[in-house]
């Protein structure tokens, strides 16, 4: 248990600045809100009277979905925004942007922005509580809590796990947020992929790097297959989607030589065929859409400790 | 630290739960319409014995949930940071059933009234009553318990402190504080 410890943060910005116990904290909070979705009335009054805005500035369909889904569940008024029909496209800059919303009395902004590091800098300069929900190619920490608490679900544990991520390390901020909150709470990772799309430097945050998927896999308690992010791919990092495929692609198969308890994971959307066979995805070992119910319940718990931090502001 | 008044024993507890559970069932013919269900922390761990006792003396087992009214405290947007969220169990439909709601204090109210709403999200009891180890006045809403362990004048400069075996090692209620009034 987590008594004791406090949360003091006005924003949650990524797991590299958390510590132990803060993201334990974030992990139980969201073990009592995940009830609140199984309920009939699945509403719960934290937030009530609160203002949230969403600010997604990059395409995003199941991380907006699901923080408003966790936002009208605490009862909080949330409202969307997105750079296609927002003053940005008329030239605004994100400070001004930013500083509009903060002169409407929002609460808490959640924000999404192509830029690493974006809402790092605009944190600083607002009253308002900041969630990043993905920036560039930095972090994603809802979705590497989500991830870790969907493991310590399963596995009634973090320590000692060995946790396989196989796909574009590169471009992931889902990979980072996970490499930063895994380690922190004691699992092993390892990091598995093409060469051209493994960060480098990466071991220096304490994770193992194999190229082989065979031996990467090999007695896995978690495997998390990561999409290749062609909207990123600004040169050529590797022949073809198919080579990839056959050489990186997660088979029913090749998932045996993971522990028979293995589960195995993706932040979605999956790309069928090419990561990840559709059997596999199927599977009673895919944990997948467990994950997207339990990102609601992290979402929660999150904007409910940000909103108690920012009472003292 | 002023000294402590003792106000109940370990004997006197299990006392008054006992008399509770035999009132609970005189005026409740029907006990396998009953719920138990604890306010966290302490009330819990009384709603779990409450429940024994009911089950010895109706020879019925009695459903039984655990409540958290965090989420439901009317000073969530007063000072920060915000208390921790425990878990909710409330394995069985509240609908049509009576609900016996247990709490270790009742002081100002409040902690009832965020239970109230708290079981009105989950279903429509046929009923709700209130079952309290002690009762210390005070009141900030107009909510009465149904059942007291016992009624225990109080100024508002002192403490009831409950000790309940499971978390605090042994059984007692205390008074402590005030200026020796």
């Amino acid at each position: 248990m987590t008594a004791g410890v406090q949360w003091t943060r006005k924003d949650l910005l990524g797991l590299k600045d958390l510590s132990v116990d803060e993201i334990e904290l974030i992990l139980d909070t969201a073990k009592s809100f995940s009830e609140v979705s199984q309920r009939d009335v699945k509403k719960s009054p934290a937030l009530r009277g609160k203002t949230v805005v969403n600010l997604f500035l990059e395409p995003s369909t199941r991380t907006r979905v699901s923080f408003e889904l966790a936002e009208k569940r605490l009862s909080a008024d949330a409202i969307g925004m997105a750079s296609g029909g927002s003053s940005m496209t008329k030239g605004e800059s994100l400070w001004d942007t930013i500083a509009n919303i903060e002169a409407l009395k929002v609460d808490i902004i959640v924000m999404r922005h192509g830029s690493s590091g974006a809402p790092h800098r605009v944190s600083n300069y607002t009253h308002c509580g900041i969630v990043n929900a993905g920036d560039g190619i930095n972090e994603h920490p809802t979705q590497g809590l989500l991830d870790i608490f969907t493991l310590r679900e399963i596995k009634g544990k973090i320590k000692g796990l060995k946790v396989v991520f196989v796909g574009d390390i590169l471009h992931s901020r889902v990979a980072r947020s996970n490499v930063w909150g895994l380690t922190k709470l004691g699992a092993e990772v390892v990091i598995c992929g093409p060469k051209t799309l493994i960060p480098w430097g990466i071991e220096e945050l304490g994770v193992k790097v194999v190229h082989d998927v065979k031996k990467a896999i090999d007695d896995a308690d978690a495997v998390t297959l990561l999409r290749i992010q062609m909207e990123r791919q600004n040169e050529t990092l590797f022949p073809s989607i198919r080579e990839y495929a056959s050489t990186f692609g997660l088979t029913l198969q090749l998932f045996k030589r993971a522990k028979p308890d293995a589960i195995l994971m993706h932040p979605g959307p999956v790309n069928r065929g090419v990561e990840i066979e559709g059997a596999l995805a199927d599977s009673s070992q895919s944990y997948i859409l467990k994950q997207v119910t339990n990102g609601i319940a992290v979402r929660m718990a999150v904007l409910y400790l940000l909103s108690g931090a920012l009472k003292n502001e | 630290m002023s000294a402590e008044k003792l106000v109940l024993d370990s004997a006197s507890i299990d006392r008054a739960l006992v008399r509770i559970a035999h009132e609970i069932f005189e005026c409740h013919k029907a006990p396998q319409l009953l719920a138990v269900v604890g306010i966290r922390t302490r009330g819990v761990y009384l709603a779990e014995r409450l429940q024994k006792k009911l089950h010895e003396i109706t020879g019925t087992e009695i459903p039984l949930g655990t409540l958290d009214i965090t989420m439901y405290r009317d000073d969530l947007s007063e000072v920060g940071p915000n208390p921790e969220v425990r878990e909710t169990k409330l394995p069985f439909d509240l609908n049509k059933r009576v609900v016996l709601l247990v709490d270790d204090v009742l002081y100002t109210g409040r902690t009832v009234r965020a239970a109230l709403d708290a079981l009105n999200d989950y279903g429509r009891p046929k009923m709700i009553q209130l079952a309290v180890l002690v009762d210390r006045g005070h009141r900030e809403l107009p909510i009465r318990a149904d059942y007291v362990g016992k009624n225990v004048p109080t100024s508002v400069k002192e403490r009831v402190i409950i000790r309940i075996k499971e978390v605090d090692g042994k059984d007692e209620a205390v008074i402590t504080g005030g200026n020796g009034i």
